[in-house]
C-alpha cells in the first residue's frame, strides 16, 4: 500500500479522537456553559459614586478603591443563594488582608438591613445600586457576584455566583497573597 | 361551534405568541430611533436566559439593557458604538453574531473547511473507482483458442 493510502486509513481514527478530546473537555464536572467570562479582569473599575443603605455613613466611590484590596459583593435580600454565601463572606471578613464592600443591587433598603441584621454584617461600607447602572458597569449579570479590587484600583478577580470555601482556598487566598505584598 | 371556538383560540395565542417583552413605556416616540433600537436589541443577547435576545428576554436585566440601548441611540450614538458600549462590559459573549477575529477564525472558516475536505474526499474517492471499473485487456490467445473450441462444440 502506498504511503498515501495508509494516511487515509489513519485520519478518520485522528479526526474521531480530536472530537472525542474536544467532547470530553465540554463534559467537565466543574465547567458551567452558561458562565460569561468577565472582560474586567486587568481594567480599572468602572467610575461609580453610591449612596450608603444607613443615611449619616459613608457612601463609596471608584476613586476610594486605591491603596487597599477590596472585595465588592453585589448581592440583594431577594437573592437565595445570598443567603448561603453570607456565613462564607462573616468567615472572609477576617481576613485582615482586604476590605469587604458591599452593593446592594436593586434591594430596598429595609429589605437590605433586615437581611444584614439576619445573616450578619460582613461589610465595611454597604451601599445602594438601585437602577443596577453601576453593577451593568461592572459586567454585573446576576447576584451574588464578586469582583477583587487590588492596591492600584483594578480588577484583578471575578465570581460569578456565591463565593465558595473552594474558590477561596484555591483562587481567592493565593491571589491575596500576591496582592498584599 | 367547537370548532369556531378552537379557531378563535388558535388565533389568540398566535396573537400573544407575537408580543414582544419589549413595554410600552420603554419604547421611543422617534420611530426610526425606536426601529433601530428594535434592531440592535435582536443581536444582543440577554445574558440571563442566554438562548434569547435582549428583544425576546423577559428578564429584568434585559429590561435595562435596551434602556441602555434606547439612551445611547437618544445621545446620538451610532449602531456599532452601541453594541461597542456593551460589549466593553459583557465582552463578545453579548453579540449573537459572533465576529470574525483570530479567536473566532475556526468558528467562521469550519463549513468551509469541511466542505474543502468532502470535495477532496469525494475525488479521491472518484478517481480509486475508475481504476477499480477499468476492464482488463481483451481475451489472451490462449482464452481466444478455449472459447473458439466451446463455440464449436469439440470440447
Amino acid at each position: 500500500m502506498t504511503r498515501v493510502g495508509r494516511l487515509l486509513f489513519v485520519l478518520p481514527l485522528v479526526g474521531f479522537a480530536t472530537l472525542a478530546a474536544w467532547f470530553w473537555m465540554g463534559l467537565a464536572p466543574n465547567r458551567d456553559p452558561s458562565l460569561v467570562p468577565s472582560v474586567m479582569i486587568g481594567r480599572p473599575v468602572p467610575a461609580f459614586d453610591l449612596a450608603p443603605l444607613v443615611a449619616g455613613k459613608p457612601g463609596l466611590k471608584s476613586e476610594e478603591l486605591k491603596g487597599r484590596v477590596t472585595l465588592i459583593n453585589f448581592f440583594a435580600s431577594w437573592c437565595v443563594p445570598c443567603r448561603a454565601e453570607a456565613p462564607i463572606l462573616m468567615d472572609l471578613a477576617k481576613d485582615k488582608r482586604l476590605e469587604l464592600d458591599g452593593i446592594a443591587y436593586k434591594n430596598k433598603p429595609g429589605d437590605t438591613e433586615a437581611f444584614l441584621a439576619e445573616l450578619g454584617d460582613p461589610f465595611a461600607r454597604v451601599v445602594v445600586d438601585d437602577t443596577g447602572r453601576t453593577a451593568i458597569d461592572f459586567g454585573v449579570y446576576g447576584v451574588p457576584e464578586s469582583y477583587i479590587v487590588d492596591k492600584d484600583g483594578v480588577i484583578r478577580f471575578r465570581e460569578a455566583g456565591p463565593l465558595t470555601p473552594d474558590v477561596i482556598e484555591t483562587q481567592l487566598k493565593p491571589l491575596l497573597a500576591k496582592l498584599s505584598q | 361551534m367547537i370548532r369556531a371556538a378552537a379557531f378563535v383560540l388558535a388565533l389568540l395565542l398566535a396573537a400573544a405568541g407575537a408580543a414582544r417583552a419589549v413595554e410600552p413605556s420603554e419604547m421611543l416616540k422617534d420611530p426610526v430611533l425606536e426601529a433601530r433600537a428594535r434592531a440592535i436589541s435582536k443581536e444582543l443577547r440577554c445574558l440571563v436566559c442566554q438562548n434569547q435576545s435582549i428583544d425576546d428576554s423577559n428578564a429584568d436585566l434585559a429590561h435595562d439593557l435596551r434602556l441602555i440601548v434606547r439612551e445611547r441611540l437618544t445621545a446620538g450614538d451610532s449602531d456599532d458604538q452601541v453594541k461597542a458600549y456593551l460589549v466593553a462590559r459583557y465582552g463578545d459573549f453579548i453579540l449573537l453574531d459572533p465576529p470574525f477575529k483570530a479567536k473566532t477564525l475556526l468558528l467562521w472558516s469550519g463549513p468551509a473547511l469541511v466542505l474543502l475536505l468532502g470535495a477532496g474526499a469525494v475525488v479521491l474517492a472518484y478517481r480509486r473507482r475508475r481504476i477499480d471499473v477499468s476492464l482488463p485487456a481483451g481475451l489472451s490467445e490462449d482464452e481466444k483458442k478455449r472459447l473458439a473450441r466451446l463455440m464449436n462444440g469439440d470440447a
